[in-house]
């Protein structure tokens, strides 16, 4: 399973999914409610780690995290 | 080094700090920036939260560049509430020469604003309002769209 996280401002419970890669994250997510809204303005982090390609295969105990918008200082 | 604060930031104290660990280190220069919450917009104050294990590898990249240059950065900042007046960020950098700690503390400001995993929100009449209209989108943002 993989852990996906949502932060700051995106107010959703992390989800643990059974997905092989981001691309499949990508389909699942634009299909919710609640945060196909933020995905144009998301980045992506892997395992704390900033991805920039669909294309990583994700493995069992890996960790995704969205990072919406920020604005530190 | 960066360190991070519960609430309101103790800038004299981390200032004086700062400076007495790197009294005798030969630097030459000591550049901080310090951000205060300024009353606009009737806020009472603003609040943080903060992704730490991002904000420190981004924060180990730019002190690896500033090594490059013989530099140092420390920085601080607030999580959670801080209010009218008080501080949430300070930066600085150490560096031999004062021309390159001026020119680092400018673009490491400007990428800090740009990249560092730190989301703020207004307080406003008992709410926590996410600052949506002046926060960025990271490079490299909409890979899930």
């Amino acid at each position: 399973m993989v852990r996906v996280e949502f932060l700051g401002p995106i107010q959703k419970e992390a989800l643990e999914l059974d997905i092989n890669n981001l691309n499949e994250l990508a389909k699942i997510l634009q299909k919710d409610e609640e945060v196909k809204e933020w995905l144009e303005s998301c980045a992506v982090a892997l395992n704390d780690t900033l991805v920039t390609s669909l294309e990583a295969p994700l493995k069992d105990g890996d960790k995704i995290s969205l990072l919406p918008p920020v604005c530190g200082g | 080094m960066l360190s991070l604060h519960d609430g309101a930031l103790d800038v004299p104290t981390l200032l004086k700090e700062w400076y007495e660990e790197e009294a005798r280190s030969n630097y030459g220069a000591y550049i901080p920036f310090v951000g205060t919450v300024r009353s606009e917009d009737g806020i009472d104050g603003l609040s943080f939260d903060l992704y730490e294990p991002i904000l420190e590898s981004w924060f180990a990249s730019w002190q690896e560049k500033a090594k490059a240059k013989g530099a140092k950065i420390k920085m601080a900042h607030s999580k959670g509430d801080v209010m009218l007046h008080e501080s949430s960020y300070i930066a600085a950098v150490f560096s031999p020469k004062r021309r390159v700690a001026l020119e680092f503390i400018d673009e490491f400001v400007e990428d800090f604003k740009k990249s560092a995993p730190i989301w703020k929100y207004d307080l406003k009449n008992g709410q926590r309002i996410y600052a949506k209209d002046r926060s960025t989108a990271i490079s490299g943002s909409g890979l899930l769209a």
